[in-house]
This record gives C-alpha cells, sequence and structure tokens, in this order.
C-alpha cells in the first residue's frame, strides 16, 4: 500500500486530508472524533475576536434532486472564548501528537494584538498557524479577514508580524474574492509565509424565496452576502490554485500549499494535488457526510497510487503543473471531430438537438438500417467534414464513451496565436488578412 | 426460479377490507416525483411520446414536474389526453411509453405512468380547469356512450366550439372506468372528476339514457351534424355449459361492479371461486376476490400460459396475490343443486395452430375432474354490441367479426355523419383505454375537417416528427 505521509514544510500528517477552519474543526471532541476515523489534520476554526453569530447561518443550492451542490454561510469565527479553545487544541495535540494541527487564527488589525495571540497559540504546542485573511463576510466589514486579504499590501504587513512571533510554519490562507489571486500570494511571499492555503469562501447570495421574497439564507427576514463553498466551487478553486501554484515567485519561494474549496472525494482530492497542493482541506462535504468519508479518500488515494506505481504523493504532486498554459499557447493545429459508437448510442438525440441548436449543425438524424426493426428510430450521425470539434454533444451525450472526440489531421500547420501575433501580426488585425490566411492553413469554418 | 414468484410481501390478513381496497401503488411524495423527474433525459423527438398512443409529449410534462411547474405538466398531459388521469393508472406502460424509454435496455425505465398520476392528482386536488368551450361553430354532434372514447372525442369537440351531448345508459359516466377498472388500480372517484371536466367544459352529459330503447339511433341521427359511437362492448357472453343459471355463478364485469359501487363489506363472494378465462378481466375478477377475502381463487383457461392474453405484469400481480393458475383446463359443466357446488372440467393437451395462430386445445379423453368451489366467475370476454349493429344496418354500415367498420384514419363508417372509436371498433389489437382516448381525438379532428375545414394545429406530427429524416442545417 502506497505511503500517503505529507510533510507540508515542517508540518507532518499521516495522510494529506486535513479538516478545514470551519465547523466539523470546532471543538476537541471533534477534531478527536475526526481523526479517530482516519483524519490527517485539523486546522481548528479560527479563533480571535469576540463575535456573535446569528441564526439560519447556511443557505445551499440543490440540484436535480441532488442536495447541496453548494452551501453558503453568514457564520463568523469562533464564538467559544479563545481560552477554551487554546485549552482544547492543547488537549487534541497532547492526544494526538502524530497528527497535524493547525491553529487558525484572525484579530484586529493591530501588531500587539497578533503577536499576542500567536504566542499563546503557540503554547498549545500546535504545529503551525493559519491567517484568515479569507471571511467575506461580518468579519470583513469589521476591517478583518478578507479586507485584509483582498489588500496585498496588508496581506504582507500582517504576514510580517506572524513570523515576528511565531516559531512554526505559517499558512496564508487567501480569499478568492479578488480580481487577481496571485498578488496577494505574491504578498505572502515577500511577508515571509510558509505556505499558502485557498480557497475561503466565495461572496455569495443563495437564492430568493419566490412566496416571501426573502433571501437565502434567510434570517429573521433579510439575508446578505455570504461565503460559498461546496462542490460547485471545485472548479473556480482548482483555477487559483493552478495561478498560484504556477507562479513563478512562489514556486521560487518553495511555499507549500493546501488546497481546498469543493473536495468531497479522493478523486477530487487528487486533482489538487496534480495542481501543486501538499495537503487539501474539506469542510463542505463533512458538513453532509460526516467525518467517516475519510476511509474512502484515504483507500481510494492509495488505491489510485498503487495502480499509477507511486509510492509517496511527492511522486505526483504537483505532476500537472508543467501543463497549465494560456490560450495564446495553444496548439491551433489540433484538431477533433465527434465520432458515435451507434452500438452504445440509445437514440435519446440529445445531441442532435444540441449540435442543431447550439453548435454547427453537422448531426444529422438518419434512417441508417442499423437494426433489423422495420420501424427503426432515426440515428444520429455526424457530418464529420462540418464538424467543428467544439465537443459540445460528446459532453451532452448521457452514455458512458459514446461519443468520443477523435483527433484528426488535415494538415494545419501546428502554431499558435502568439506565434501568429509575431510572425503575421496583420492576420490578427484585419479580417480580410485573416481569410486569406485561412485558406493557406486549410481552415474553413461554417 | 423466476423473477415472479417472489414471495408476496402483500399481507391481506394484517390489512382492513378498505386498506385491501386502496391504490395498489401509492401516489409519489413531492421529492420522489422531483428526483424520478430529474433522471429523464429529455430526449428529442423521444421514443416514450412516439409509443403513446395518443401522444402526450412526456418530456415535457416530466421537465414541468422537475421544475416545479406541476399545473403545466398537467395541462401538457391533457392536452394530447383529456383521460390522462385513468391512463395513468391503467395504461399498460410496459408495453407502452416506459418499454419505448430509452433507459428501459441499461437502466430502469422512468416511471411515466406514476408521474403522470402526479401531475393529474395535483390538478384535480386542485380543481384546476384547463380548458373551456370553444367559440360556437352551431354544429352539434351527439355521442352515444359516455366511457373514455366518448368523453375524449365530446372534450375535443367541445374545445372546437361544437355543440355536444353525451347519451350514456348507466348511472354515472366514463364507462369502464368508472364501472369496470378495479378500485385499487383507480378509485371511482377519479373515474368521476374525469366526467366532471368533460361536462365543466360545456358538454351535456345525459345519463340513464340508452339509446335503442329511450332515444333511437335515427333520431340522433336526424336531429345532429355528426355523431360519435362509442357504446364499447357488452356483457360476458354465455358459456353454453350446463348450470350455467345456479346461483352463485357471476358475469365477472357485474362482479367488479360491485365493488366499484357497493359498500365492500356489502359483497357477497364465494370461498372458493372459479375464474374462467386469463384475460385482464379474469385477472381483476381473481384479485379482487382474494382481496375481499376468498380462501382459494383458481383461474381456469383452457390454453397454456404462454397463451394467455393478459400481460404478463398482470400475471405476476395475480401470482403474488395468491391466485392460483389451472392451464390447459376446459369447464364443460357447473355442477351444483340449486347453487353452485362445483366445477367439471376436462384436461387439454395443445394441438396444431388455430387461425389465430396459438396452438389450439383438444379434450383428452377421460380426463373429467371436478373442482369443489362455491362461486363461478365467468370472464371469457365481452358481448358485441348486435343491438346497435343492427341499427347501423340501415345506414349501410357493415361490422367486422361484430365490431363496427371504421376507417381508421378518420373514424368514419361508410356513412359520412356517423363516426364510431373504443372497444366498439377494435376488431384486431388490444383494447385499452388509451387507444379509446384516442379513438375519440382522431374522429373529433375528422369532424371538424370534414365540417369546418384544415386544423392549424398539426402539433402532433410536428411533435413526434417520427418519420422523417432530419438534417443539420448548413449554416455559413
Ligand atoms: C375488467 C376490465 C379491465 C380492464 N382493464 C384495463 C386496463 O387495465 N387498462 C386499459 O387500458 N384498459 C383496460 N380495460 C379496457 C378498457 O376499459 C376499455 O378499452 C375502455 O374502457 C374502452 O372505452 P370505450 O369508451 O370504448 O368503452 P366503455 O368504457 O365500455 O364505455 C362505453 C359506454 O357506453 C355506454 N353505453 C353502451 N351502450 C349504450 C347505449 N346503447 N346507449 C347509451 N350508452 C351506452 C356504456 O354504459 C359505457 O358507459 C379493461 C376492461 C375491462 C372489462
Ligand atoms: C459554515 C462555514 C464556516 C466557515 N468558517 C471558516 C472559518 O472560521 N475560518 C476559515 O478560515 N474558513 C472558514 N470557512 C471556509 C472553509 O474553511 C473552506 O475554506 C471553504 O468552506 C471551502 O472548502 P469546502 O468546499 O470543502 O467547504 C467556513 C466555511 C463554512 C462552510
Ligand atoms: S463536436 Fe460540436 S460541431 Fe462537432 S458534432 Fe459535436 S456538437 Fe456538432
Ligand atoms: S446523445 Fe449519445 S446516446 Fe443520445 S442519441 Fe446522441 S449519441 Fe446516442
Ligand atoms: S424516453 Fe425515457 S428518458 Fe427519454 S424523454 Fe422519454 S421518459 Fe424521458
Amino acid at each position: 500500500m502506497a505511503n500517503l505521509e505529507i510533510d507540508f514544510r515542517g508540518i507532518k500528517s499521516p495522510n494529506p486530508f486535513w479538516l478545514a477552519s470551519a465547523p466539523p474543526a470546532n471543538s476537541a471532541y471533534q477534531v478527536q472524533k475526526a481523526f479517530e476515523q482516519g483524519w490527517g489534520g485539523a486546522v481548528w476554526k479560527t479563533i480571535g475576536a469576540p463575535v456573535l453569530n446569528v441564526c439560519n447561518r447556511y443557505g445551499t443550492i440543490d440540484y436535480k434532486g441532488q442536495k447541496i451542490i453548494g452551501l453558503n454561510n453568514v457564520e463568523l469565527i469562533s464564538d467559544r472564548p479563545i481560552d477554551l479553545n487554546l485549552k482544547e487544541i492543547a488537549e487534541v495535540k497532547r492526544n494526538f501528537p502524530n497528527h497535524a494541527v493547525v491553529v487558525s487564527v484572525m484579530v484586529e488589525s493591530k501588531k500587539e494584538t497578533w503577536q499576542e495571540t500567536i504566542k499563546r497559540a503557540e503554547e498549545t504546542g500546535c504545529d503551525g498557524f493559519e491567517l484568515n485573511f479569507g471571511c467575506p463576510h461580518g468579519m470583513s466589514e469589521r476591517g478583518m479577514g478578507s479586507a485584509m486579504g483582498q489588500v496585498p499590501e496588508y496581506t504582507c504587513m500582517v504576514t510580517e508580524w506572524v513570523m515576528e512571533a511565531a516559531t512554526k510554519p505559517v499558512i496564508v490562507k487567501l480569499t478568492p474574492n479578488i480580481t487577481d489571486i496571485v498578488q496577494p500570494a505574491r504578498a505572502a511571499v515577500r511577508g515571509g509565509a510558509t505556505a499558502i492555503s485557498l480557497i475561503n469562501t466565495i461572496n455569495s447570495i443563495m437564492g430568493v424565496d419566490l412566496d416571501t421574497f426573502e433571501l437565502r439564507p434567510n434570517v429573521g427576514g433579510k439575508g446578505g452576502h455570504g461565503g460559498y463553498a461546496g462542490p460547485a466551487v471545485k472548479p473556480i478553486a482548482l483555477h487559483l490554485l493552478s495561478a498560484v501554484a504556477s507562479d513563478p515567485e512562489v514556486q521560487k519561494a518553495g511555499l507549500a500549499i493546501s488546497g481546498m474549496g469543493g473536495i468531497e472525494t479522493w478523486q477530487d482530492a487528487v486533482e489538487f494535488m496534480l495542481l501543486g497542493s501538499t495537503s487539501v482541506q474539506v469542510c463542505t462535504a463533512v458538513m453532509h457526510w460526516g467525518f467517516r468519508i475519510v476511509e474512502d479518500m484515504i483507500e481510494g488515494m492509495s488505491n489510485w497510487m498503487d495502480d499509477k506505481g507511486f509510492k509517496s504523493c511527492n511522486d505526483f504532486i504537483g505532476a500537472s503543473l508543467p501543463r497549465i498554459s494560456n490560450f495564446g499557447d495553444f496548439d491551433l493545429g489540433f484538431q477533433s471531430v465527434a465520432k458515435i459508437n451507434h452500438d452504445k448510442c440509445i437514440q435519446c438525440n440529445l445531441c442532435f438537438i444540441a449540435c442543431n441548436d447550439a453548435a454547427h449543425q453537422c448531426i444529422d438524424l438518419k434512417d441508417a438500417k442499423l437494426t433489423k426493426e422495420a420501424n427503426e428510430r432515426l440515428w444520429p450521425v455526424v457530418r464529420e467534414v462540418d464538424c467543428v470539434g467544439c465537443a459540445l454533444c460528446s459532453t451532452v451525450c448521457p452514455v458512458d464513451d459514446c461519443i468520443t472526440m477523435v483527433q484528426i489531421d488535415t494538415g494545419r500547420p501546428h502554431t499558435t496565436w502568439n506565434e501568429i501575433m509575431k510572425s503575421k501580426p496583420e492576420v490578427t488585425q484585419d479580417w480580410h488578412k485573416m481569410e486569406e490566411y485561412r485558406k493557406t492553413a486549410n481552415i474553413h469554418v461554417h | 426460479m423466476a423473477e415472479h414468484y417472489k414471495p408476496n410481501t402483500y399481507k391481506a390478513w394484517e390489512m382492513t377490507l378498505e386498506e385491501r381496497f386502496q391504490e395498489v401503488y401509492p401516489p409519489l411524495a413531492e421529492r420522489e416525483a422531483v428526483t424520478e423527474a430529474n433522471r429523464c433525459l429529455y430526449c428529442y423527438d423521444a421514443p416514450c411520446m412516439v409509443a403513446c398512443p395518443t401522444h402526450i409529449d412526456i418530456p415535457t410534462f416530466i421537465r414541468k414536474i422537475s421544475t416545479g411547474n406541476v399545473k403545466g405538466s398537467a395541462r401538457t398531459i391533457l392536452e394530447s389526453n383529456l383521460m390522462g388521469a385513468t391512463c395513468s393508472r391503467v395504461c399498460p406502460v410496459q408495453e407502452l411509453c416506459e418499454g419505448a424509454c430509452v433507459l428501459e435496455h441499461d437502466h430502469k425505465p422512468i416511471m411515466i405512468g406514476r408521474l403522470q398520476r402526479y401531475a393529474m392528482d395535483y390538478a384535480t386536488e386542485r380543481n384546476i380547469k384547463f380548458f373551456e368551450k370553444g367559440k360556437s361553430n352551431g354544429l352539434k354532434v351527439a355521442v352515444i356512450g359516455g366511457g373514455p372514447a366518448g368523453l375524449s372525442c365530446a372534450g375535443e369537440l367541445c374545445k372546437m366550439g361544437f355543440d355536444v351531448t353525451v347519451y350514456e345508459k348507466k348511472k354515472w359516466a366514463n364507462g369502464l372506468s368508472t364501472y369496470g377498472i378495479v378500485v385499487f388500480r383507480e378509485p371511482v372517484e377519479v373515474a368521476l372528476a374525469e366526467a366532471k371536466m368533460i361536462q365543466e367544459m360545456g358538454v351535456q352529459i345525459k345519463t340513464n339514457v340508452t339509446i335503442g330503447k329511450d332515444i333511437t339511433l335515427d333520431e340522433l341521427v336526424e336531429q345532429n351534424d355528426a355523431v360519435f359511437i362509442s357504446v364499447g362492448l357488452g356483457n360476458v357472453p354465455d358459456m353454453s355449459v350446463p348450470g350455467e343459471n345456479l346461483a352463485g355463478v357471476m358475469d365477472g364485469l357485474d362482479f367488479i361492479e360491485e365493488t366499484k359501487v357497493e359498500k365492500l363489506d356489502s359483497i357477497k363472494f364465494g370461498n372458493r371461486i372459479c375464474v374462467i378465462g386469463a384475460g385482464n378481466t379474469a385477472i381483476d375478477c381473481a384479485t379482487i376476490a382474494r382481496r375481499l377475502g376468498s380462501e382459494r381463487v383458481n383461474i381456469i383457461y383452457r390454453r397454456s400460459e404462454a397463451e394467455m392474453p393478459a400481460y404478463h405484469f398482470e400475471y405476476e400481480f395475480a401470482l403474488r396475490e395468491g391466485v392460483s393458475f389451472m392451464f390447459l383446463t376446459l369447464p364443460v359443466e357447473i355442477v351444483g343443486k340449486d347453487k353452485v357446488e362445483g366445477l367439471k372440467c376436462v384436461r387439454m393437451d395443445l394441438g396444431e395452430p388455430d387461425a389465430s395462430g396459438r396452438r389450439s386445445p383438444i379434450p383428452i379423453p377421460g380426463s373429467e375432474f371436478t373442482i369443489p368451489c362455491d362461486m363461478v366467475v365467468k370472464a371469457i370476454g365481452q358481448k358485441k354490441q348486435s343491438q346497435m349493429m343492427t341499427a347501423l344496418a340501415k345506414y349501410d354500415v357493415k361490422d367486422i367479426k361484430g365490431y363496427i367498420a371504421v376507417d381508421f384514419a378518420t373514424n368514419r363508417t361508410v356513412h359520412p355523419k356517423i363516426f364510431a372509436g373504443g372497444d366498439c371498433i377494435r376488431s384486431h389489437g388490444e383494447a385499452s383505454t388509451v387507444m379509446a382516448v384516442q379513438d375519440g381525438k382522431i374522429a373529433a379532428k375528422a369532424i371538424y375537417r370534414q365540417f369546418i375545414g384544415e386544423l392549424e394545429d398539426q402539433t402532433e406530427h410536428a411533435k413526434t416528427g417520427c418519420c422523417k429524416e432530419v438534417a443539420g442545417a448548413h449554416a455559413h
């Protein structure tokens, strides 16, 4: 069996699965229960300034009968007294010396307060800190959380304060509610952080009640933006992770990354790790299903590693990073067309209507005489010469491996937009020149 | 062991009589319905819709359930099939829409029938009215027989502005939906609500009027612009065996009717019952006898399992209900002094295929035996409406094996004013409610075309463009 242990720049953990700083990591009872069930680490629910919570803290999005594809919260940081939290953190660390226990901190923007809180937290014996610069509601209005994370200068400044006081690794947790995530990531590098974690929750309003006109979540008739998490945010998290993980400054500084946002299964976790996460954190999935999901996460990942011949997580962490590219560097000569496997096709015609109404009208319904039935239903058939290879049909087809996008070679030059910009700038500026170029390059647009 | 022999989970002895006559399938709860609706792929030019004899736009009505537009869903159903509530309960869906569902092969087909019932119940419970009489065109149509075929035709004509009167022999309208479909498949209230909907659209329904007795066919033909005949079929025919008049011998349809209109605890039934025949009616009689509390119910059928006309799912249902089957057994005499004491039968072998292609049963000499029983239920089909046939002769309307002969594209007889539909024209193929409904629709459209002109809305063809090839356009 593969070895799942990780060394997160000094924070050791029996596996990469950590509880995110959130309700599942709220108390010693919960974190110890989680460790017993297999979680490798936990980032304690953020401690810091005194708060008061409201009722109806959560709102969710269900999709086609599936509950919680996304979850929004207007919850604040821990509403338990800081002393109690620190006492319990120490207790957990004593009982689980080999697990990762990270303390998430968010206090008002004063050097003394930050440094004092960090020092008190170190006394628990914890393995490191996470600076919550991401909470998008309640705390931000008080100048904390994302109010910090959205201004790179503040991020850098507070990180410096903390680094002065801390002897343990420090993770800066980034907010996704920003135009360019790389800026606060670089600020963390400048501030001397050991690591970065992302993403915190995304600003959102979950919905509006059609009878009462109230918002979701509904706090006594009123609602406002809250933080969005859960499966629906995963693609956004993967993008932000890839942006940070492939940034040369972050790479040069050698920061570790803890990825999160929508992780529910071992497959999700592997994807984050392929894009450069050393550990992964989970909140919503545990809120939905409980700690027990970790058993499959561990087993699934280790089976996958065995299948791939990976001995340890380091063998694959970041393995997809070299594939991160930009539109300008994509190969314009790469071509594919849709191929339908009629042995698998169930004749739902979803590919037909998708291509016809929303793509390039190149699937026909034909009496293809594929069966012996007298009244044979019509079959979808791709007119390959007209297929632009957009892949829409293959994404709507409900049958696995029924429509495949097959690579073809029509002799188009293997060049990129950036290369054309350099060698033939006129083509990128003038439609007539573009038309001429297309002719020479054997590109037909219908 | 075959799947259908799985143990019976229905425990009659743990249920009250009333509970045993509740609908077999409970209604879908909202979440169940939405989850099932979400499983539907929303196929384009969907095969389920092609397979539905009334061509209900199934993907659309299912999608509307999933979006919470249940009212719109009900409208979509009723637009194609005014008897959608009955059909959702009685249609042999495995043979029709669900059998054609693209998810049939690898997975589980969508529960189209139960979803349809969900939408129909929603509309009925809220008493939502979808249709009203169209602008009057001054033309009068008489409908003879207020069953599914008649009500469907009447409703469609009413929508198009005809003045329609339905003449119904019985106390209540909706034919076998009211009197013939066992209550645990369709409660009487559902059938009556459907009739009420047609009435509220503006159709006159005159009950307790028998055409041929209270009013003649000739009068109706004379007084109306068109007549639609939908009298269904008659009672169970005689078996022509000795003892048929003994007390305890019952017409299967009368037996079912009792359970629909009488108080359940007032119904008399035997403890050991022989049901003769193996079609839908026989299955229904046998299962209601079991649910009433009869200890032993035997279905006696002269051919073998393979030839029985009941659908396979009905056969399975009867087995699960604890009904026994005696195949290759022909009743020859009902024995008893003044009431039934037994059924004398002879065993059969299967010989050469007969005209229907089924191997014909031949009695085995000397194999007579008697099954002790205290009730015999005849369920060997229904009589043809010979009186109506006689009345029609004058108009040159012919019959096919006792059924009214029509042109199936229009359901018109040779006489330009006389149309017919439903069981009384079903000379071949399975008689079913949904076919009767479609017959009514076909006739209504033909009447419109004949008297008024082309229909604007050719939706049925447009929606199920199943026969023509569709090519993606060449956009440039
Ligand atoms: C026991 C049984 C179970 C069945 N189960 C199913 C099932 O599960 N699924 C399914 O799809 N189909 C089933 N059927 C068949 C289905 O009920 C019929 O196909 C359908 O009812 C036919 O409709 P119809 O309008 O043609 O005739 P009917 O429903 O028979 O209606 C004819 C109407 O005409 C009236 N009438 C007759 N003569 C006159 C007259 N002279 N004057 C005035 N009124 C007259 C009758 O009283 C009746 O109301 C079953 C039939 C039976 C007998
Ligand atoms: C109810 C709730 C409360 C949260 N509280 C905190 C918090 O106190 N501190 C913090 O850093 N992140 C907090 N988060 C953000 C999570 O730690 C995590 O970044 C986010 O939920 C994305 O992961 P997920 O998709 O697995 O839920 C909270 C999230 C939720 C849903
Ligand atoms: S890949 Fe796009 S253009 Fe080609 S057949 Fe599919 S939908 Fe049509
Ligand atoms: S979407 Fe897939 S299954 Fe459906 S018709 Fe097209 S190829 Fe066949
Ligand atoms: S065939 Fe099945 S999946 Fe397709 S639309 Fe009909 S019910 Fe839905």
